[in-house]
């Protein structure tokens, strides 16, 4: 569990990137969190493995202060896979990459190998074992840094913009792994701008607008209120959005129930 | 009959160490002035297909190339670079790679400088690159201090200060937050109706399919549909292929089939003002 309260921190320019957040995440959520750039989505899951500390309030995972402990306890239980692939990857091979963290936290080396294949078959990377990451595509970049931190299998899995630059079968796929993921109990954690995979997949949101979250509940509830969508200035999916030019008494998200809805309305006025 | 502004005839190409071909005998041709969305799934031969745009592939890439690319009238295989850059400029994915200067304003005087144009000529073009791309407020600043979308826009000006007649974007919004990448797609939709023909590499379709004037889709190195956007999105080829189909599309074809109603809407201002329509 996760327990983020009252944090505020600053960058040093007299702004606070967290204002006052207050965030709860149970045991095993599939969670996304949204808002414009400059939010302070990113700086919030910096605190969520130590690498930021908050400056006031406290930030409480599986039962550890994060003031307490260290980055390297915390990154065992927490993996931060960051936005840009470039800034975290360096071995010479995928392979390599892939098993740089299992060899650090010593692990043996016949369960490395069974790990890092795990891996190399899950994100479709076992083409490229033998390539050096830097020579891979932005997408399969993305999906060997992805693959890195699932390896070691932390319990709470943090995303940053997992989506960019993944077309729609690879969006797929990453919510196939992550949903699977999810299932088998870990906690997943999705920092995305990315409206419609959040519709599609996600089940909880988060909406935070200049250091503060101004929403949080079930997706299906919270992408559809105008208010939340203005004030974080972020685009609303396509489905929300028809849901208030037709202006529909119970917008939604969801394709089945808005050809219902039309079908209803088109049908009482054909009468 | 109007003269193409580009004519790809058989054009196959692989790269140098690579054994599998990117592009196989693909045949294009726009017309001045259009809009031409290009879109497939990842590893389908867009980004190669716009490289081989602006001459990059084979000349800077080598490999194997058989084919012709002809851009205003230019092949891109006889022509000099700093020819071609005054015919056809590219936008990347990632701007951080391609600026380089210490202010805005330098980064886009940086090409006609190169061409040795007049002195007043060359400020002319930057403040007019700049002007159209909505960026004059930022000449002094440098790129470096910029977010993502103004980055992009510095790298279009850049590109506009050559006066290209083509502009070709490889997912030129991948890495922008939404509200960016809706106003550098707008931008190319004013300078696409400034008359430059557009060619623009873009997942993400519900923010563009209304936008184009024809939707091109690779697959497997080939081109599998080519038509206007309202034929090709709805096909149920495209739609296998994985391509992500806007929402209001997926419902309008359903509908359709309810309704015995051929509907085909791209945006929900479209499909929400015909619903009203029907209803009241």
């Amino acid at each position: 569990m996760i327990r983020v309260e009252g944090v505020t921190y600053s960058y040093g320019d007299g702004i606070n990137a967290l204002d006052g957040v207050d965030l709860e995440v149970m045991d095993s959520e599939l969670l996304a969190i949204v808002g414009e750039n400059g939010a302070g989505k990113t700086t919030l899951v910096k605190h969520l493995n130590g690498l930021l500390k908050p400056q006031r309030g406290r930030v409480i995972v599986e039962g550890i202060d994060t003031m307490e402990t260290t980055v390297a306890t915390l990154a065992r239980k927490v993996g931060l896979v960051f936005q840009n692939p470039d800034h975290m990857l360096f071995a010479e091979t995928v392979e390599k990459e892939l098993s740089f963290a299992l060899t650090n936290f010593g692990l043996p080396p016949d369960e490395i190998a069974k790990r890092v294949e795990w891996a190399l078959i899950e994100f479709s990377l076992s083409n490229y074992r033998d390539r050096s990451p830097f020579t891979l595509s932005g997408g399969e970049k993305k999906r060997v840094s992805l693959a890195s931190v699932l390896c070691y299998d932390p319990q709470i899995i943090v995303l940053d913009e997992p989506t960019t630059g993944q077309d729609s079968l690879q969006k797929t796929r990453l919510a196939t792994t992550l949903t699977k993921l999810n299932r088998q109990g870990k906690t997943v954690i999705v920092v995305t701008h990315d409206i419609e995979f959040v519709a599609d997949f996600i089940p909880r949101v988060v909406v935070m607008s200049r250091g503060r979250v101004i929403a949080d509940g079930p997706t299906e509830d919270m992408l559809v209120r105008k208010d939340v969508m203005e004030a974080s200035s972020i685009l609303p999916p396509q489905l929300a959005e028809l849901s208030w030019k037709m202006g529909l008494n119970a917008p939604s998200i969801n394709a089945d129930m808005i050809v219902k809805e039309i079908r209803q309305m088109l049908r009482g006025e054909l009468k | 009959m109007v003269l193409a502004i580009i004519e790809v005839k058989g054009l196959s190409y692989t790269y140098p160490e690579s054994e599998i071909p990117s592009l196989i005998d693909v045949d294009f041709k726009a017309e001045p002035g259009e809009f031409v969305l290009v879109t497939g799934p990842s590893g389908c031969g867009k980004t190669t297909f716009c490289r081989a745009l602006n001459g990059l592939i084979p000349n800077s890439y080598g490999g194997d190339f058989k084919g012709t690319v002809v851009v205003d009238g230019l092949s891109t295989t006889s022509t000099p670079v700093y020819e071609l850059a005054q015919r056809v400029g590219l936008v990347f994915q990632n701007p951080e790679n391609e600026l380089f200067c210490t202010t805005v304003e330098r980064e886009v005087a940086f090409g006609p400088e190169n061409l040795a144009l007049p002195r007043e000529e060359i400020a002319m073009r930057v403040e007019e690159a700049l002007e159209i791309v909505g960026i004059s407020h930022l000449k002094e600043k440098s790129p470096e201090e910029l977010s993502g979308g103004e980055q992009q826009k510095v790298a279009i000006a850049a590109l506009l200060a050559m006066k290209p007649k083509v502009l070709v974007l490889d997912e030129p919004t991948a890495n922008l937050d939404p509200v960016s990448a809706k106003s550098v797609l707008e931008l190319m939709q004013r300078l696409n109706k400034n008359g430059v023909t557009v060619i623009l590499v873009e997942h993400r379709l519900e923010m563009v399919s209304h936008l184009v004037d024809r939707c091109v889709v690779f697959e497997g190195g080939r081109i599998v549909a080519d038509g206007p956007p309202r034929e090709v999105l709805y096909s149920d080829k495209v739609c296998e292929l994985g391509v992500g189909i806007p929402k209001v599309v997926q419902v309008s074809k359903r509908l359709s089939a309810v309704i015995g109603e051929p509907l085909r809407f791209l945006t929900s201002d479209e499909l929400a003002s015909y619903v009203r329509g029907r209803v009241s």
